[in-house]
């Protein structure tokens, strides 16, 4: 089997610095980059699925130049390549344009699934495998807390999360899965991963070497941030101490106020 | 070109969703507010009884009975409907923020290329584009978007908008289907775990164990309060991910988002993560044996204590209060 995982970097949820910068842009220099958490554990399926089937897992990354770094991190955990697609005029991109590109950059690999994660921590509109699948015209399986590819009889079944618990759902390969935390945890690399996967190859793609059309001329996007603030802090609250007697007492009196209980 | 508003509604359990009207009341609030024109369309195996339902909130539903919805995700339906409509005039799309609700916008913009103004709370006119404000960033900014061009898509989040019904209800327009442009994936069985059953999203009450909490038998006392307080058991990322509860009952960035008039959150540390689906709680109670725990910006009520005693404490001054 060929798997494509889309890997987004992004910063680092972790280190708490994510921000936007005075173009209201993601501000890149303000924090690590790593894969998307959402993206590990739809490349920690594809391997996993890949060792149980043979095949190899090829990672595609829209990102600036600076991207490979982050890339290495996807190969060191057993990627066997990368498919780096980076454009100056792609800066800021909006999803539609977002989409059409990496549905190009996919459709040059024979894949049977292109996985991706559910969301991105930095943009979580939650909108581009469902994007990539249409522009494919392939079969979409979201929300998958398990993958099960038959790939003798050329299917995949998938674990959709539901509201209620999980629906079973089947469509034909190539089929375009998104992916969520249920399927597991990703492995670290190790450091044997770490060295192999300095030589494995990234192949850089222009806008142009994926076709004509796929970006609107002078970055002229469908959606642009027109402001960015802080949140709205809440109004400080009170603290309570003191025995669990005392501490349910205060915390009854406050509901009782409010006519919660 | 006047604006032509178009809301889709999801279905469960044969009844539109709480968020389905959100949509809707908003599709009408930005038609009014530019002398535009706002619809519904509601696609689904039986669409008669949400579509009346829906009718109540816009002058004009479209319903498309779609006899693949009974086992068949509905997406590639729903984004053919919308997509006939975008033909027949429709300039805005608003849709909720939901599992399918982000899989048709996606649909939807791979086939059209509109943009998407996506996770907004409101949404207002700037001229005749409207600009929508979202979370972004885990909770760390909060962002206008606008649309470049005369039409688009907004993806909606639950609470931003009051739900409130039209003066005058509307017509249903039945319809058959149209013919999908992708794909349909099928299914094959709908498996209901425990725990699950009940709607985060629309409960009055969430009670959430966070890592604290510590083990699966730990959550008896978090259902023993919810149970109290008339409201449902919400998980942190912690505790979903050390196979606690279910993935149904995450809250926070990558899982629901809920604005409940009480959330009361026990051995939950409060990470922006989490935070981001919550802060919008009308009033907020944590109980954290950490002074320091992050929860407590956000808490209207912070009490600094073991939640193995304070939670069974509550439960039973909650009893002794009601008369035993």
């Amino acid at each position: 089997m060929r798997i494509v995982v889309l890997t987004k970097p992004v910063p680092d949820p972790a280190a708490g610095a994510e921000r936007l910068g005075p173009d209201n842009r993601l501000d890149r220099a303000a924090s690590p980059t790593v894969v998307n958490g959402n993206d590990e554990y739809a490349l920690e399926a594809a391997l996993q699925l890949v060792e149980a089937h043979g095949g190899e897992v090829v990672i595609l990354t829209m990102a600036p130049a600076n991207g490979t770094e982050t890339m290495r991190k996807a190969l060191a955990m057993g990627a066997a390549r990368g498919i780096h697609v980076t454009d100056d005029a792609l800066a800021g991109a909006d999803l539609p344009t977002t989409i059409r590109v990496l549905a190009a950059a996919a459709g040059q690999e024979a894949f049977d699934l292109l996985l991706g994660g559910l969301d991105t921590s930095d943009g979580a509109g939650g909108a581009v495998t469902a994007g990539v699948a249409a522009r494919l015209g392939l079969p979409l399986l979201s929300t998958a807390a398990h993958i099960e590819p038959d790939p003798a009889a050329g299917r995949v079944r998938v674990r959709r999360l539901s509201a209620k618990g999980y629906d079973l759902v089947e469509a034909p390969m190539p089929a375009v899965i998104s992916c969520t935390q249920a399927l597991g945890a990703p492995r670290y690399p190790s450091l044997k991963g770490i060295m192999a996967a300095r030589s494995r190859p990234i192949a850089a793609h222009s806008l142009a070497d994926l076709g004509d059309g796929l970006a609107p001329a002078d970055g002229a996007w469908a959606t642009r941030v027109v402001a960015a603030e802080p949140p709205t802090a809440r109004a400080a609250g009170r603290t309570v101490t003191g025995s669990a007697t005392d501490a349910a007492r205060e915390i009854a009196d406050f509901l009782a106020d409010r006519r919660l209980i | 070109m006047p604006a032509l508003v178009l809301a889709v509604a999801e279905v469960a359990d044969g009844s539109l969703t709480r968020l389905s009207t959100e949509a809707a009341t908003l599709a009408r609030a930005l038609a009014e507010a530019a002398g535009g024109t706002a619809l519904g369309l509601v696609v689904d195996a039986a669409p008669a009884g949400p579509a009346a339902e829906l009718a109540g909130y816009l002058p004009r539903v479209v319903a498309v009975t779609a006899a693949e919805l009974a086992d068949q995700v509905p997406a590639p339906h729903v984004a053919a409907e919308v997509a006939r409509l975008l033909g027949e005039g429709v300039t805005h799309v608003v849709i909720g923020a939901t599992t399918d609700g982000r899989d048709i916008a996606g649909t939807l913009v791979g086939l059209t290329g509109l943009g998407l103004l996506a996770n907004a709370d409101t949404a207002s006119w700037d001229g005749d584009a409207p600009v929508t404000r979202s979370v972004v960033l885990g909770g760390r900014a909060v962002t206008e978007s606008t649309l470049s061009g005369g039409s688009g898509i907004i993806t909606l989040r639950p609470g931003g908008v009051g739900a409130s019904e039209a003066a005058v209800p509307g017509a249903v327009e039945p319809r058959e289907p149209s013919t999908p442009a992708v794909p349909a994936a099928v299914v094959l069985e709908r498996v209901a775990e425990a725990g699950a059953e009940v709607s985060l999203e629309d409960a009055r009450v969430v009670v959430v164990g966070g890592r604290g909490v510590g083990s699966p038998e730990g959550f008896a006392v978090v259902e023993e309060l919810a149970g109290l307080l008339g409201g449902v058991v919400g998980a942190t990322r912690a505790s979903v991910d050390a196979g606690w509860v279910p993935y149904a009952r995450q809250i926070g960035q990558t899982g629901r988002v809920v604005k409940p008039a009480l959330y009361l959150g026990l051995g939950v540390s409060g990470a922006m993560q989490h935070r981001v689906g919550m802060q919008g709680s009308e009033v907020i109670v944590a109980v954290n044996r950490d002074q320091d725990a992050p929860i407590a910006e956000v808490a209207d009520l912070f009490v600094i204590g073991d939640l193995f005693q304070v939670a069974p404490a509550l439960a039973t001054e909650i009893r002794v209060r009601r008369g035993g």
